[in-house]
């Protein structure tokens, strides 16, 4: 007789095994840099309201964001605004049914890793 | 659901280290994942050595190499040994693959063995399919036809025969699939690489009378659409197919059809 009471199967193991890839790793990154960007939005409008409150107030949002974290936190948007940017452009041209074999979408992973921290560069010595 | 961690009956322990084999030169180390359903206990990862003077190349020529002289109790899936059976799936190195085709040159240090990942285990390296296997059914996989069946045969140009190309060749080993953080997540729901993949190779296929149904039943926010073109698919499948790019086919047929 079979036993009435079943077995509770074990789940094998997923991300703590599975080798990260080139293409799992900048599809992740488009969302967290998508969900880090909601922060900075955040945080960019609170200034602006700031700036609308009064002296004071504004302030003491400019100082928060021009200190040295507020620095990073901007520096870190600014590259996760290119990055996101040129990822979603990557997802239209996927849409497209283009790009999609293993060689090419490696290639446009690198052009999206490398693509974004220039861009970024580029836009710190413009600004 | 999004569950990052494992439950805790799914935690792996260290397991047993197997002697290593008397008199062999050129040892290699295999770290396999054991999991026993009657004694009660988490699973576990033992630890093997074999002598690699004496095996063979490839991963599955261990693995009945531990299981012959080592230890027979180790359990997993095998048949053909050449890559058309699907049978001996599972994750070598940290990637889905077929463990008959994989060779062990292709591994840095150590060899670690694992069934293919979020699958509920049987036993060892042997995960339920039977969830993988409905979800196929549930697309159809067979000629559908309104039209009176021909007196011999349903005929087919060797243009049309060549859109075949590509995805016919699937021996559904679930590479793909387990392989798909999306599938991870939402299997319950999501119908995953190797199911969509069929379901392209029907909708496309010119003697097929059921592509608007066939259509109609993908568009859902959960059974085609938890694709977000991750491609761990196209680079885990040991048959070097491309489930991503077949999927990205089918979202372009329900815009056109829109449009």
């Amino acid at each position: 007789m079979a036993d009435a009471k079943p077995v509770e199967r074990p789940l094998s193991p997923h991300l703590q095994i599975y080798r990260p890839q080139l293409t799992s790793i900048t599809s992740i990154l488009t969302r967290i840099t998508g969900n880090a960007l909601i922060v900075a939005v955040v945080l960019v409008v609170w200034w602006l309201l700031a700036a609308a409150t009064s002296p004071e107030y504004f302030a003491t949002a400019d100082a928060v964001i021009t200190s040295w974290f507020g620095d990073l936190v901007m520096t870190l948007s600014l590259w996760a605004i290119w990055y996101h940017y040129l990822a979603g452009l990557r997802h239209l041209y996927f849409d497209a049914g283009k790009g999609l074999d293993i060689p090419t979408a490696e290639k446009l992973g690198w052009i999206l890793i490398g693509g974004s921290v220039i861009l970024t560069i580029i836009t710190l010595l413009l600004i | 659901m999004v569950q990052l961690t494992l439950p805790k009956n799914s935690r792996m322990r260290t397991g047993k280290t197997w002697p290593k084999p008397d008199g062999a030169k050129n040892l290699r180390k295999f770290q396999i994942y054991r999991w026993n359903p009657d004694d009660g206990e988490n699973p576990r990862v033992d630890t093997y050595f074999v002598d690699m003077d004496t095996c063979g190349p490839m991963v599955l020529d261990a693995l009945i190499k531990i299981k012959n002289e080592i230890d027979p109790t180790l359990t997993f899936r095998r048949s053909c040994r050449e890559g058309i059976c699907g049978s001996c799936a599972m994750n070598i190195d940290g990637i889905n693959t077929l463990a008959c085709i994989y060779g062990m040159d292709e591994i840095k240090g150590d060899v670690k063995i694992y069934p293919l990942p979020h699958m509920h285990v049987v036993k060892d390296l042997i995960p339920d399919m039977t969830h993988f296997y409905a979800q196929h059914e549930s697309i159809m996989p067979w000629l559908e036809t309104k039209s009176n069946t021909p007196a011999k045969e349903w005929k087919q140009s060797i243009e049309d025969r060549a859109k075949l190309d590509g995805l016919y060749e699937c021996v559904m080993c679930a590479c793909c699939s387990t392989s798909c953080p999306s599938y991870w997540w939402n299997s319950d729901r999501y119908l995953g690489p190797a199911a969509l993949l069929h379901a392209h190779r029907w909708i496309i296929d010119s003697r097929d009378e059921a592509t608007g149904e066939r259509l109609d039943d993908l568009e859902d926010p959960f059974k085609l659409y938890r694709c977000h073109t991750i491609m761990n698919c196209a680079k885990a499948c040991p048959k070097g197919l491309n489930p991503a790019k077949a999927i990205a086919e089918i979202k372009k047929m329900m815009v056109d059809r829109h449009v």
